[in-house]
Order: C-alpha cells, then structure tokens, then sequence
C-alpha cells in the first residue's frame, strides 16, 4: 500500500527517467519536487522545480529549507540524477572521473543526508538510489561509472543501518539498459552483449523500474532496506 | 521578528533543545551545570544517534528563529582539535561564528 499525498523530492527530473517518475507521481495524486541543472516546462499545480546541481552543497541545502518551509515534509526522495560515461579506463581524464563522482555519488550523498533531517521527524522515510548492472557485471569500459554506482550501492548499505532506527530505508534499484539519452552514445554491439549477459534479454523500460520503486516505497515494505535489486535478472 | 543573538541566547536555545532531546531518548534530564555540559564523546549525554536528533533540531531552531540555514557538521568542525560538540559553550561559540561567517556571504 502506498499512502495518498506524500511528499516526493526527484533528482535529475528534466528528461529520462526523472521526467517519466515525475509525471507517474503526479498521476498518482502527490506532490513532486524536482530538480536538475537544466528547467523543466512541466506545468502542473503540484510539482515545483528547482535548477540546481547536485553536487553543489549550499544549493541542495537551500532547496531542503525550501522543502521545509513549503511542505514541512519529505516522504520519499528518489536519487536519479546520474552521468554516464563510457571509456578506456587508460583513456579516461581526471575530470571526467571528479564529473561522475560528483554527480552519481556525492550527489547522492546530500541529498539522502538531508533528506533524512526532514523525514525523522515523522518517522517515515523512503529513499531510493540508482545503480546499475555494470556493477555485477563488471563491464569493461565503464570502470569509473560503475565505480561511482558501486560506492551507491555500499553507502545504501551502511547508510542503512544508520538510518533503520529513525524508521526510514534506504534502497537501491539496478536497471539494465532503458531506452534514454544516457545510453545513446553506447555502441549497438556493445548494449546487445551487455543483454546477453541477462537471464531475461531485453531492454529495460520504465514500468520495469517504477515496479520496483513502488514496491521500496510501499509503506508494507518497511522491513526492507539496504537492499539492491537488479532487472533482467542479473546477479553478482 | 526574529529572536536576538548572543552567546546567552543561543546557550538558552541548547539547552531546550538538549532537554526535549534527552527526553526523547530516554528520559535523563540533569542541565544543572548549564552551558558546561559535555554533550558528546567521554561523558557526554549524547550518544552518535542522540548527536545527530540533536544537531538536526538545533539547524532547524536556527533556521526558525534566527533566520539562518547552516550544516553544522561541516569540514570546519569536524577538524577541530575541541570539538564543538563536545560541550554547550563550544557549540555556542562555534554557532555565532559560524552565523557571522553566513551573514557575511
């Protein structure tokens, strides 16, 4: 069961995923917080966005004061907000490396760590992050971003623990290859390996990905967290 | 309007905090030596749990009273040798410098 009129904080929300959440949690009735670096035109009563990056501290802190002045809550927030690279770790720069860490990871940092702030007083929670199955499938050419997912995947679980007391989880979700911009650059032969590797071999679509965030956030789902699941059924 | 702020003030708004935040814990409550209370680490009151319920009460009291939005631990606090939460004095202190560092941005 999920609760009516939560409160529902989106990073990465202009395009992809972030988009397609944001317009299925608005479909549902409650009320969106978006945000990324670019606008976004969605016009809709109860959706408010922010631009911002999400690796920038001060920004992400002013938008959680935002939060708490207008909605005194946060019930869910969903770490979408991800770059993807794909490169010869020999061939990568620095800066690249510092650009997906920031966004992928520290990213996810701030805003689970204030997020939490405002979901204790409640004693309610739900936060969910965004991996990848180049984790357990330790893809080559995507050392660094799978780096970066990686260390999401193990602040999911340390995190956890940290949080379970205050009554809010924290959760993880791995899609394999969904059709978005992220993964344009990714040569055909290259994604068509990747879902061999699968037990089911297809692309990923974003019913797949909002079953599971649904099942995270359900309210029965409270004895579950620092957990992370894969589609298509890949494992480590 | 929001409230004045001195060290008295914020000390004040530690210890109510502190008191509402030890009953929510497990109900000790003993703020007779005032702003020489060890809060954290040695024999302070607050265990890491009772830290963090602690120090997100006291940003959002600074927010709805003063006016101001800070992270208090941050990278300046968290290298200190005398930590800031170690005592109610310190974190006073530490406060109000960390106030007029924002309201000078």
């Amino acid at each position: 069961m999920i609760s009516m009129n939560m409160v529902i904080l989106i990073t990465g929300s202009s395009r992809g995923i972030g988009y397609n959440l944001v317009k299925y949690f608005l479909s549902q009735g409650h009320d969106v917080i978006g945000c990324s670096r670019s606008v976004n035109e969605l016009q809709h009563n109860k959706y408010k966005h922010f631009c911002l990056d999400v690796s920038d501290e001060k920004k992400v802190n002013d938008l959680f004061v935002n939060i708490r002045k207008e909605y005194g809550r946060l019930d869910v927030l969903i770490n979408n907000a991800g770059l993807a690279s794909m490169n010869h770790t020999i061939l990568t720069p620095l800066g690249t490396v510092n650009k997906l860490f920031d966004t992928n990871f520290k990213g996810t940092f701030l805003f689970s760590r204030q997020a939490v702030k405002l979901m204790k007083k409640n004693y309610f929670g739900r936060i969910i992050n965004f991996s990848t199955v180049a984790v357990p499938l330790n893809l080559e050419g995507e050392a660094i971003y799978a780096a970066t997912k990686s260390a999401i995947e193990q602040f999911t679980k340390v995190f956890s623990k940290e949080i379970a007391s205050l009554g809010i989880t924290i959760n993880t979700i791995g899609p394999t290859p969904v059709e978005t911009d992220l993964i344009k650059a990714v040569p055909k032969n290259k994604l068509e390996e990747l879902i061999a590797q699968q037990a089911i071999k297809r692309l990923g679509n974003f019913d797949d990905i909002i079953n599971v965030i649904n099942f995270y956030i359900d309210t029965k789902s409270n004895f579950i967290t620092g957990q992370t699941i894969y589609l298509g059924g890949v494992f480590k | 309007m929001k409230a004045k702020l001195n060290k008295e003030t914020i000390v004040d708004l530690l210890l109510t905090i502190l008191k509402s935040t030890l009953n929510e814990i497990d109900g000790r409550v003993d703020l007779t030596e005032g702003e020489n209370i060890k809060l954290f680490g040695g024999e302070g009151l607050l265990d890491s749990i009772g830290l963090v319920h602690y120090i997100v009460d006291v940003e959002e009291k600074l927010e709805d009273e003063f006016g101001v939005s800070v992270v208090l631990a941050n990278e300046k606090a968290m290298s200190r040798r005398t930590s800031p939460f170690s005592r109610v004095s310190y974190l006073a202190d530490y406060i109000l410098e960390e106030i007029k560092l924002h309201s000078n941005d």
